[in-house]
């Protein structure tokens, strides 16, 4: 297979490049925003100090990664025009609308309140302020939904026609592509584990700080919080993962069929663990093998057919003419392992912390500590030994990438083993490029995204650090007098000076 | 009025939103090294702007996706068209992001003088570049029987659409200078309003020029409407910064910008993209627009979305409403 010169290839790099570094802020993004307003009505709610304490170092930290998220996004909303101009044409009518969507109703908003919500410390009364991160959170999800909608289609397109007259795909049900399977479950799967991501970035920067005993009731605070939200989180994103892989075997039983490197369909299926094989001959050299797993995910029991990739490839042949349609099986392959084993391997952390972490009466009377105490690792009736202790701390510190490792996996895997189609069934990803861009030029942006990304890689990440490393900020005078009217301090009235006090928050 | 028309219409309203709102803050971007004496103003200039820029870059995101929507030939056509000049836009987007987020974020006087730089290049560019943009799309491109970009970068840099950047650039300066002398208190204050005069008379003449150049070339009786109300009322934002009206000069700025954006528009109705090889094969509202169907949702969702989003946005302008001056700048910012 040589795609080395292919018109679409250099387009498809810098299309996965920038997606890819996108998606690493997205879903931190929604999940820290959520976090972050729970902890803040938290705060609002009970007034203890350590959860705005809680509030202002998460988001802190949420602010530098969402500045990321927004500024890549740009590049987003612009590529499809830029590099893939025939898909454009050809798909506007249809894709373009949940893209207008997302921007008039998700990006105002969270950019807007982004705003009031970063200066308006001491602008804003408290309630008025919290609802401001709400509202970026309600932002951020209505996005992920819309763009999702958006991807969704180009995985199982509905609710259209192809216009034979102008020749492009026409929507006749927007309600269809809205709500139709894919779209639902794909928004399920991403959502959990954007919450997994969110989570597990929580726990492993609190273990960071309790294995110092350094800032103790915030960071037991934010653990907790954060292990829940892995717990429940990771849960959720095995179960919508599961059903994205049920839907998927509907839909795109090629994907699927190159997911497990099955070459030829069997009934019952067997579940793969590990394989090397020859693409060219269609067959598998080394198979490591589950029997009938297969057939029980894709159809939730131990004997049904489950096509492979050499008979789908025929199919599709019968079906849209001769060619190859098979996408990049080594690529599918273990992409859909390290998207599953990363992810999981997480979930499993996570569960291993809220157990050992666990109050209460699950926990002999002695080993419960106060608020302001680091917790005991308690496996079964005894603390673990300090050895092992500080071993679990520096897990969940190294391990909160493992999301952003499966999250980036997930989308190469759903996005190659989609291949040849850009839009399944209905147009392919060499007739999607734009035919006026020159490899050229397509070099020149490639580099200069790359470069720019990794610059600002670097640097994001030393500041994340420098953040992390600090800790939660100390509280001031006016963060624990929020003013009581909007625009300003009431208390102030009588107080000349007030108007020249400096800004609670300045760039 | 047909459903595309409208879209339109509405279209040329999301980039009238754009250049109003992030023009002038393009326009302090760029006043950080023309105005500010030290670093204590340029963080007064950059805080003026600071809730509100990133809501105001929205309205270009809206712009794009709206015109993905509603006209997928013209999106197609003019982004994958000009393409290099758009990367050097969006490169600038993406730094210009950062650096107002990340610039206070260390102490280190090197790190926020790297990102003061930074703001000033990264406002100035965009704001020249979107006239060069406009200015070729009003002209007309070498646009194919496919309606394909089939010229060069170098076509895009003839001294019409060149004019039409300086303008841009210059008007942006001069509205972010009102906003400036709108939103700030002291010494720094009267400077903007200083030179507001002396960018305003500059983009008077620049911007006589580049829409005489337009209404000759190809005006009509509308545009010709559009354009004295933008001359004139650049002239009255001039005659209310001398006077000391700030709230006035603002709004005159801002409409100067809303008839400027309309006359282009209006000489380009019916077209969106009109080729210079051959009319026949100009991009129209009609043949590039998306089906009745799409364009009806569309419109729901606008219809609704619009006013809610400007409410919104008006309310933060009123929550910030108080001007901001040296005093007001903490030593240690984090």
């Amino acid at each position: 297979m040589n795609l080395a010169l292919a018109p679409e290839t250099l387009a498809r790099w810098q299309f996965g490049i920038t997606t890819v570094y996108h998606f690493l802020f997205v879903p931190l993004t929604i999940s820290l925003a959520a976090l972050t307003a729970g902890l803040q009505t938290a705060w609002v709610r009970t007034e203890k100090e350590k959860y705005l304490r809680a509030t202002k170092f998460w988001g802190k930290l949420f602010l530098i990664n969402i500045a990321m998220g927004v500024v890549t996004g740009i590049v987003q909303e612009f590529q499809f025009g830029m590099n893939w101009s025939d898909y454009s044409r050809f798909v506007g009518d249809v894709f373009g609308a949940p893209l207008a969507f997302e921007a008039l109703i998700a990006f105002f908003c969270e950019s807007t309140f982004i705003g009031l919500w970063i200066f308006g410390w001491d602008k804003l009364p408290k309630r008025i302020h919290l609802a401001c991160i709400w509202m970026v959170s309600i932002g951020t999800i209505l996005s992920a939904y819309f763009i999702l909608a958006a991807n969704s289609w180009m995985q199982h397109p509905v609710g259209y026609r192809i216009n034979k007259a102008n020749g492009r795909a026409e929507l006749t049900d927007f309600w269809a592509v809205l709500t139709q399977n894919t779209t639902l479950t794909q928004v399920f799967h991403t959502m959990s584990a954007a919450f997994l991501t969110g989570g597990a970035f929580m726990v492993g920067i609190a273990a960071f700080h309790l294995a110092r005993r350094k800032h103790v009731p915030v960071m037991r605070s934010s653990l907790r919080l954060g292990l829940v939200t892995m717990v429940i989180a990771g849960m959720l994103t095995a179960i919508s993962g599961d059903t994205l892989g049920k839907v998927m075997y509907q839909q795109q039983p090629m994907k699927m069929a190159a997911a497990e490197a099955l070459w030829e369909g069997e009934s019952p299926a067997p579940f793969s663990v590990f394989a090397y094989g020859d693409v060219d001959k269609g067959h598998n050299k080394v198979a490591i093998e589950i029997p009938g797993l297969l057939s029980f995910l894709a159809h939730s029991d131990f004997e049904s057919h489950v096509p492979g990739i050499n008979d789908t490839n025929k199919a599709l042949q019968e079906k849209y003419g001769p060619g190859d349609y098979r996408p990049n099986i080594p690529v599918a392959y273990w992409g859909f392992r390290w998207m599953i084993g990363f992810g999981m391997a997480s979930f499993a952390l996570g569960l291993l912390g809220l157990w050992l972490t666990r109050r209460r009466f699950l926990l002999p009377e002695r080993l419960r500590t106060a608020e302001d105490e680091v917790p005991h690792l308690v496996l079964f009736r005894t603390p673990l030994n300090p050895k092992l202790t500080r071993l679990y701390w520096l897990a969940a510190l190294w391990t909160l990438a493992f999301p952003l490792i499966a999250n980036s996996w997930g989308w190469i895997f759903t996005e190659m083993g989609r291949q040849p189609w850009v839009v399944y069934g209905v147009l392919q990803t060499r007739s999607a490029v734009s035919p006026g861009v020159s490899q050229t030029e397509v070099l020149i942006s490639m580099i200069a995204f790359t470069t720019l990304y990794a610059i600002l890689a670097v640097i994001e990440v030393k500041l994340l650090v420098k953040y992390i490393k600090a800790g939660p900020p100390e509280l001031t005078e006016s963060d624990l007098n929020p003013p009581t009217r909007i625009g300003g301090h009431d208390r102030d009235a009588k107080n000349p000076d007030a108007a020249d006090r400096p800004m609670a928050f300045s760039y | 009025m047909e459903l595309h028309d409208i879209w339109f219409v509405a279209i040329a309203v999301l980039w009238t939103g754009y250049f109003f709102l992030e023009g002038f803050d393009f326009g302090v971007g760029v006043l950080t090294k023309l105005l500010a004496r030290d670093r204590v103003e340029k963080r007064v200039l950059i805080n003026t702007i600071g809730p509100v820029w990133d809501g105001n870059e929205v309205w270009l995101l809206t712009a794009g996706g709206a015109t993905f929507a509603a006209f997928p030939d013209w999106y197609a056509t003019l982004f994958s068209g000009f393409y290099l000049p758009l990367l050097l836009i969006l490169l600038c987007l993406i730094v210009r992001g950062v650096a107002f987020e990340y610039r206070a974020k260390r102490p280190e006087e090197n790190w926020q003088r790297n990102w003061e730089q930074a703001i000033f290049w990264t406002s100035l560019i965009p704001a020249f570049l979107w006239g060069v943009a406009f200015g070729n799309i009003v002209r007309g491109v070498a646009i194919d029987a496919e309606k394909e970009y089939v010229g060069t970068l170098f076509d895009l840099l003839n001294p019409y659409a060149l004019l039409g950047g300086l303008v841009t650039l210059t008007l942006f300066t001069f509205h972010g200078a009102v906003f400036t002398a709108l939103k700030t208190v002291g010494d720094i204050r009267l400077r903007a309003r200083r030179l507001a005069l002396a960018l305003g008379l500059v983009t008077a003449v620049l911007a006589l020029g580049f829409l005489g150049w337009t209404q000759l070339s190809r005006g009509d009786a509308s545009s010709l409407i559009a354009m004295v109300i933008a001359v004139v009322c650049l002239l009255a934002a001039l005659v209310a910064v001398k006077a000391g009206r700030e709230g006035w000069a603002f709004a005159f700025s801002g409409v100067t910008i809303a008839a400027a954006v309309a006359m282009l528009f209006l000489t380009l109705f019916p077209n969106v993209m009109p080729s210079s090889l051959d009319p026949e094969w100009s991009l129209t509202v009609a043949n590039s627009a998306s089906s009745p169907y799409t364009l009806k949702i569309m419109t729901w969702c606008a219809a609704i979305a619009t006013p809610l989003v400007m409410l919104y946005q008006g309310w933060t302008y009123w929550v910030f409403r108080k001007r901001i001056g040296t005093q007001h700048i903490a030593d240690a910012a984090h």
